[in-house]
Parts: C-alpha cells; structure tokens; sequence
C-alpha cells in the first residue's frame, strides 16, 4: 500500500525547545495506525502538522501527495481535534448542518453521522449542555461528515464508555478496509492492541514502529502497558 | 469563493446569536433605552437633542458589533473551532464575509428599531432620508465589527476582550465631535481627533442630520469609513492565521 502520509525529516520547535525532532515516517492506507506516548511527548503537534496548522521548523510532510494543508487537501483530510471544537452554543443538528455545508458534504450525511456515532436521541440538544463524552462524539461526527481519505484523530475516545470505544473501534477498522488511510492518537493502552500498527511517540521521537503483537514479543512483557513502560523508560529503540 | 460556505457560517452566525436571547433582548432595548435618556436628558432643549440624538442612532450599532464579534471570534479562537474550520475548504474571506453579513443584518434591525423610536417617537429630524442614516448605521455596524475581529487577536480572555471597549472605542466616541466639535477641541486633541476612524463616521453622520447638500466633505466621510472597515478586515484576515506556533 503506497504511503498516503510521508514525513521527512520533520521538526517542531515550540518556545525555545524542540518538540520534535527530525522525524521522518510513512503512514499507508488501508489499516489503523495507532500514535502512543505520554502526554507531552508530541502527539499533537505530529498531528497538526498533518493537517497543517502547525508551524515547522524544518523538514516536510506531504499527504495524498501533496504538502500538507494544501487547499485541493481540505476536503480529502478529516481532522478530530483533542478538546471537542464544536460549537456549544448550537445543537447536535446544527453544528453538523454547518460543517456538512463548509465541508461540501450532502446534507443526508448528516443523519447518517450522527446514527454513526450514537447520538441519534439527542439531536435537537445544545451541544454546551452534552456531556465530554458526548462533545467528543460530535466532534468527531463533524469529520466523518465527508467520508474522507486520510482521518486523524487526536485521543478520540477520551470519556467515551468501553462499548461506545469498542464501536467506535470496529468502525474505524471498517473505514480502513474501505481504504482510508487512519491515524489515531491515544494515550490509553488497551487501544493500542486494537491498532494494525503503532507509532510510540516519547520526548519527540518515534520509538517504536511495530505491530502490537510484535511489541509484545519485542519486549517479552506480559500486555502493552507494560511492554509500553518498558520501552518509554528503558529507553532503548525496538 | 462559495457562496454556499459563505451564507452557511453567516446562518450559523445568527442562529448563534437567536439562541442568546437575552444578548439579542439587550442589543434592541439598550439604545432605545438610551437614546429616551438623552431625551428626557435634554428635555426642553430640542436642539441638542437634535444635534446628538441622529449621530447617536448610527453610533450605537458601531459598539454593539464591536463587543458581540471580539467575544465570538475570540471564542473560535480560544475553543479550537477556528483552526478546525481553516483545516475545511472554508477560506478566510468566506468566514469574514459570513460574519460581515450575520451581524450587517443585525445592524439592520437594530438600526431599524431605535430609528423608529429616534424618528418615530422622540421626533427627532434628519436633512436627510432616515434610509441614509440607516445605511451610516449599517456602515458603521461593520466598521465596528472588523475593529472587533482585529482586537480580538491581542485578547487571550473574554475580560480582555471586553476591556478593549473602553481603550479602543471609547477615547474614539470621547473624540469624534459628539460631545465637543472638533475645531473647538485644543489643537492636539484636533490632530488626535483627525486621525481616528470614528471621526469622518461621526461627520458622515452629522452632515446626513444636518447639511441639506451633503457635499464632498460628506463623501469623503464615507471613503474613510469604508476604507478603515477594510483595512482592520484586512488586519484582522491576517491574525485568522492557518498555521500557529
């Protein structure tokens, strides 16, 4: 599967620091790349420079062969920020229609999103008064609004319940056997196991670049957290 | 440029702003309320009434749009929903042109409401059409609103935000000639007073009160006005910055 997402030699400087340091990776489409590290260790930042609302210092990151941010990307790359960037002041319903019309998007997704991510009884709520949980899901709905190739979601499932994760994780897998190229961050573990392969992220560097089984192997720990802390504070590259 | 995009945010713009009711409850009642203080304020003295009570009509709108844009548009900024919407197609004009147009048409009705108090019910008299002093107000509603968005770029808190009300705009209305004319104002404050925006909006509004020919001074009023809403939409377009640190 040809690279959808290529970075080459990438570097973030943030207030004096380096965020991330020359990093260079390949993400193809079809499976779900899982990003982990812990807070801090640049998540975030790698992943608004895919979408390209990150300043960089050097290097270059290209999605569907073009640089990232680029106009023809804006309606191909689906973005889920990590705080829900929704508004609280419009309903479920509204804030969908919205981003549905920016994004060019049949009005007839909008039903079919909000089904997606299971907040079909609460479309007329205000999306200030929903819980975090909640927010997160219709921030994420806004980006699935028009099906694009490359999604990149920033911890998704944060305060979501393990049955609505599990859904949500199914569902992802599905958008990749259709070929969408998936990146996902999560600091969370047990996710990781449900990635094709993973990213381990610390201090700005790539660790580890790997399947989770073979992580498993790798460091001979009993499940991924401890296979995880292994990596994270023995320091040594897999 | 789309104009699908563009009326999409102007509609979500005001459905933001219906859902506030209070806010919108506010933004009709207060200039009436005020516009019947300065009444009762000049009781018996009809010609200053006359003389402030039109340029007030089209000032009011210039300080409304200037307060709700900075908060709006310091709230896209502070929730993420402005760097989310600049990663969609949606373009900077198209944003600027959808918020331009939601609180124009805020304007209108606000312009409409307390012109129909000022005109209607306290008798006041414009040389000219009320429609003209409508337009200055509508004009002025958009200068306030790209003041807004510029300032809204150097506020990180919605007390900031609000604070800029009295720096910005306030020594600009203390300064247009509402309150004491310009050529009766020390020199320095004349040439303080010449420079700021508010002024030529005052003027423009004055002349449409009180001038039957209206004139090139008055023309030139309005370029100013149109000129300097452009100039911090421009300066304001450039602080919606796509990629940040």
């Amino acid at each position: 599967m040809a690279a959808t997402i290529e970075i080459t030699g990438l570097r973030v400087d943030r207030g004096g620091s380096t965020v991330l340091h020359d990093l260079t990776l390949a993400v193809g489409g079809g499976v779900v790349t899982g990003l982990l590290g812990p807070s801090g260790s640049g998540k975030s930042t790698l992943i608004r420079a895919i979408v390209g609302v990150q300043i960089i210092a050097a290097g270059e990151v290209r999605v569907l062969g073009a640089p990232a941010g680029a106009p023809a990307l804006r309606s191909r790359v689906g973005y889920v920020t990590q705080s829900p960037s929704v508004y609280g002041d419009l309903s479920v319903r509204e804030n969908l229609t919205y981003f549905a019309r920016v994004l060019g998007a049949p009005a007839t997704r909008v039903d079919a999103v909000i089904e997606r991510v299971g907040l079909a009884d609460m479309t007329a709520r205000l999306v200030g008064r929903l819980s975090g949980g909640q927010k997160a899901r219709v921030s994420l709905a806004t980006a699935l609004l028009n099906e694009p190739e490359v999604l990149v979601l920033d911890e998704p499932t944060v305060g979501l319940d393990p049955v609505l994760r599990r859904d949500l994780w199914d569902f992802f897998h599905e958008l990749a056997d259709d070929g969408t190229t998936l990146l996902v961050s999560s600091h969370v573990m047990d996710e990781a196991a449900r990635c094709d392969r993973l990213l381990l992220l610390r201090d700005g560097r790539i660790i580890a670049d790997l399947p989770p089984d073979e992580l498993l192997r790798r460091t001979g720990a009993a499940d991924l957290d401890a296979a995880f802390l292994t990596l994270v504070e023995g320091g040594d590259a897999a | 440029m789309s104009v699908s995009r563009t009326a999409a945010t102007a509609a979500r713009v005001l459905s933001q702003l219906r859902r506030d009711r209070r806010t919108v409850a506010l933004l009709l009642i207060v200039p009436c309320v005020l516009i019947l203080l300065v009444d009762q304020l000049f009781a018996g003295r009809e010609l200053v009434f006359q003389s402030v009570g039109v340029p007030m009509l089209g000032l009011f709108p210039l300080i409304s749009m200037f307060l709700v844009t900075s908060i709006t548009m310091l709230r896209e900024r502070t929730t993420g929903t402005l760097e989310r919407l600049l990663t969609t197609p949606l373009t900077k004009l198209e944003l600027l042109l959808g918020y331009g147009i939601a609180f124009a048409t805020v304007a209108i009705v606000q312009a409409a409401v307390v012109s129909l108090v000022g005109f209607g019910l306290l008798g006041l008299n414009a040389a000219h059409s009320e429609v003209l002093i409508m337009l200055l107000a509508v004009a002025n509603a958009i200068l306030g609103m790209a003041f807004g968005l510029f300032v809204s770029a150097f506020a990180q808190t919605e007390f900031q935000a609000v604070q800029f009300m009295p720096a910005f705009v306030l020594p600009q209305i203390l300064l247009c000639g509402l309150f004491v004319a310009q050529d009766q104002m020390a020199g320095w404050l004349q040439a303080i007073s010449s420079v700021l925006p508010l002024t030529y909006a005052f003027d423009a509004l004055d002349r449409a009160a009180h001038d039957p020919t209206l004139g090139p001074r008055f023309w030139a009023d309005v370029a100013v006005t149109v000129g300097t809403t452009l100039l911090a939409l421009g300066l304001g377009a450039v602080t919606l910055r796509r990629r940040t640190p």
